[in-house]
């Protein structure tokens, strides 16, 4: 199963390769990973995808809880939350299957963002099925380029940073 | 931390120092009294600085023997240990010791130099990515980028490296860093959010444990190295009496429980007591402390105590579910939880339990066959250094079956005795450990068993003993093989000796006159007393090469991946 999670780190050089190292070393598999300052500026947001059962997305917690430059990590996977991924998308296109592709566009409240003779580029976000869905639909078109972050994550509601599975709790059981 | 600046230049003791000062200053202030380390381009000032210092450096001849001592340090005193190398090839060889550290959980600081800030990332002269290489094996590592960062950087080092589960840290020092000025001022606190170990055990949790022993019918107590480096062996014992169970320890918790005590059941695992390993295989309960259930300990992870109930406490949350599901699960430090713990368990008796495992070691005890040649059988070599340091002494060793035979015949009864690389298994850690402690403890006999194989990587210490008349005795158990792979390809690949035979050996007695260091040779048994003794009573370091029966094998034994039941070697029992 996939699981979404959310770590402040200190905005320091290397927290990024600490994590990714921390990730091969124990061979957990990162699905995705986005990082971006807070409202504070020294500190960072990772969200990070991972796949693995509970038992694996435990441990992952619990060792990435271990790194000095992390102050919190929290599952998100079952909060509600607000996600959302960008895609930059470049179609081939020519006079005859435009207006279709901008319909598409239209329907998904995507943009095209530059246009060619030969191709446009669609921006796209939304959540991972979103995007998927978009991604499926352009394909027979010929999808010449693709560049899709990964996705962000922001718990609902006035909690700020702290919810039900953060590991000050579970370190504490 | 600004207004600390601003008090401390009001009591007028912020003082403008050079970089390379304020390290030698930090390390004072630390309390840091001794360093090993050996010079180099990038930590010229550094050992400028040090010239006059107050702090005593000690020279080895291989930056690897650098952090082994001072994991050696570290590990007989409780005290965090101190290696200082220049940068590139200098803080590489540092590696192997700073994994020993790593997976044994010892504290040492590490400080590396580096090439100039504005040379760092051009491939300069004796540049090494110190940090990225060290990033696996530390607790945590900092490269300076500022002069201003010294202090604090140094003062959070140590802090990392002795609070909670303990560990090394590296500290990269550009050489520019230390030629520029600053304000100095020694940090009193640290400021790490980021880093808040849990100390007391869950009230809750502690309940439950307790109830579970008072509960069990088969108790067994399996406890680690985390009993020792957070000093618990008191309170261990308090509750192993007062609910009389059985205490078996790992390599790694060696003397965090008497082996001479009735409830001792001495070591378990690969190459434990039969009586440990069945303790485990038939207990209702395993109350493990400051343990990581490493396979060598639990064999194949289904038969390791199938019908028990688990509590695990370890100040690591991350070791707590790792290997085995548990129970009762309590993060804190063994101390503090062993504490509650013992206040809230009852007074039990001996029980029907106890007399069976009384039974078992008096069925099954270590043993081993002296065919009565003369020859020097390795297990009564440790029986006689146990004799002639009447158990007392501070015993490193290296890696193998040696290892394996101090494990199993020197019945350590205080910790931070016993050193040894348990994680990494690290063959040449023992000799330069030994210095280390030796250098920690004036006033206790060090010894370091090792192997003929293992002493040859790092013999190149014998001239830093010499030199500095450090006391340490090394006993060679020389039995001319690399023994333990001798052993595995004697079991497990039909006897062909594949690159393990070493009867191409120096001679270990002139090596060691070679350097300065007394030697002594036996190849008899009735030779073997009284030369370990005239070791002894040299005043300084003495070399003794133990000629052993080159064939034996270190029994009993669970095969790898083998399950704690099926132990080989109990024939003729
Ligand atoms: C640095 C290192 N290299 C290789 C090994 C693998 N190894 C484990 S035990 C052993 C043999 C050790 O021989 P010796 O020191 O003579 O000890 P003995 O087993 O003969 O007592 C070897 C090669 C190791 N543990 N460490
Ligand atoms: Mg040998």
């Amino acid at each position: 199963m996939k699981h979404t999670l959310s770590v402040l780190v200190h905005n320091r050089s290397g927290v990024l390769v600490r994590i990714a190292g921390l990730f091969s070393r124990r061979g957990y598999n990162i699905e995705s990973i986005a990082v971006g300052v807070t409202e504070d500026p020294d500190i960072s947001r990772m969200t990070i995808v991972v796949e693995g059962d509970e038992a694996i997305v435990e441990q992952i917690i619990k060792n990435v809880h271990k790194l000095i430059d992390v102050l919190r990590v929290s599952n998100i996977t079952s909060e509600d939350v607000v996600d959302r991924e960008l895609a930059l998308i470049k179609v081939a296109t020519d006079s005859h299957n435009r207006s279709e592709i901008l319909q598409i566009v239209d329907i998904f409240r995507a943009r095209i963002v530059d246009v060619s003779d030969r191709s446009v580029i669609v921006e796209v976000t939304g959540n991972e099925g979103k995007v998927d869905a978009m991604v499926q639909l352009l394909r027979p078109y010929g999808i010449k380029e693709m560049a899709r972050t990964g996705k962000i994550a922001m718990v609902r509601g006035a909690k700020q940073r702290a919810n039900a599975s953060d590991t000050g709790r579970a370190a504490a059981r | 931390m600004a207004t600390e600046l601003a008090a401390a230049r009001e009591r007028d003791k912020a003082r403008v120092l050079k970089g390379a000062e304020a390290f030698v200053q930090a390390l004072i202030d630390e309390g840091v009294t001794t360093i090993f380390g050996l010079p180099g381009g990038a930590v010229l000032p550094i050992y400028d600085a040090l010239y006059n210092a107050d702090i005593q450096h000690i020279l080895v001849r291989h930056e690897q023997a650098a952090a082994h001592a001072a994991d050696g340090y570290a590990r007989s005193s409780g005290r965090p240990g101190v290696c200082l190398t220049t940068s590139g090839p200098g803080a590489t060889n540092l590696v192997t010791g700073i994994a020993t550290a790593w997976m044994d959980s010892v504290p040492v600081v590490a400080f590396t130099g580096n090439v100039a800030r504005s040379l760092i990332g051009r491939d300069a002269f004796q540049e090494a990515d110190i940090t990225g290489i060290t990033l696996p094996i530390t607790k945590h590592n900092f490269l300076v980028r500022s002069v201003q960062d010294l202090p604090r950087i140094i003062k959070e080092a140590f802090h990392i490296a002795t609070t909670g589960r303990p560990g090394p840290v590296l500290v990269d020092l550009p050489r520019d860093i230390c030629g520029e000025e600053l304000e100095y001022y020694y940090p009193s606190e640290v400021e790490l959010p980021g880093f808040k170990p849990t100390f007391e055990g869950h009230v809750r949790q502690v309940l439950e444990a307790a109830r579970a022993i008072a509960a069990a019918k088969r108790p067994v107590l399996y406890v680690g190295g985390g009993v020792i480096s957070s000093g618990a062996h008191r309170e261990l014992m308090e509750l192993a009496t007062k609910a009389n169970i059985p205490v078996t320890t790992t390599l790694m918790g060696l003397g965090a429980f008497p082996g001479t005590h009735p409830l001792s059941l001495g070591m378990l695992g690969m190459h434990g007591t039969v009586y440990a390993n069945w303790a485990i295989c038939n207990c209702d309960l395993l109350i493990a402390v400051g343990v990581r259930f490493d396979d060598r300990v639990t064999g194949r992870l289904e038969g390791f105590a199938p019908e028990a109930k688990i509590i695990h406490i370890d100040i690591d949350p991350a070791e707590i579910g790792k290997n085995v599901g548990v129970d009762i699960p309590i993060v804190g430090d063994c101390k503090a939880v062993l504490q509650a713990l013992v206040e809230k368990t009852r007074e039990k008796k001996e029980t029907a339990w106890l007399a069976k495992v009384h039974e078992w070691k008096e069925k099954y005890p270590l043993r081993y066959d002296d065919p009565g040649t003369g020859e020097v059988m390795p297990q009564r070599l440790v029986e006689e250094i146990y004799a002639v340091t009447k158990g007392q002494a501070i015993m490193a060793s290296d890696v193998g079956q040696h290892q394996m035979w101090l494990a199993q015949y020197y019945k350590f009864d205080e910790p931070r005795r016993h050193l040894s690389s348990g994680g990494l298994g690290t063959m040449g850690f023992g000799f330069p450990a030994a210095i280390g402690a030796a250098v920690a403890n004036p006033d206790r006999e060090v010894w370091c068993l090792s192997g003929d194989g293992s002493f040859q990587m790092n013999a190149q210490e014998l001239i830093t003993v010499a030199g500095y008349k450090i006391p340490v005795k090394v006993v060679i158990c020389n039995n001319s093989y690399l023994g333990m792979v001798r052993q595995w390809q004697s079991m497990f690949y039909g006897k062909r000796y594949s690159q393990s035979d070493l009867s191409h050996n120096p001679d270990f007695v002139k090596l060691a006159e070679a350097h300065g260091v007394p030697a002594f040779r036996v190849t008899r048994v009735d030779e073997l007393r009284e030369t370990l003794e005239r070791a002894q009573a040299i005043d300084g370091p003495a070399l003794v090469d133990v000629r052993v029966s080159r064939e034996a094998d270190v029994l009993p034994m669970v095969p790898a991946g083998a399950a704690l039941k099926d132990m080989i070697g109990l024939e003729g029992r």
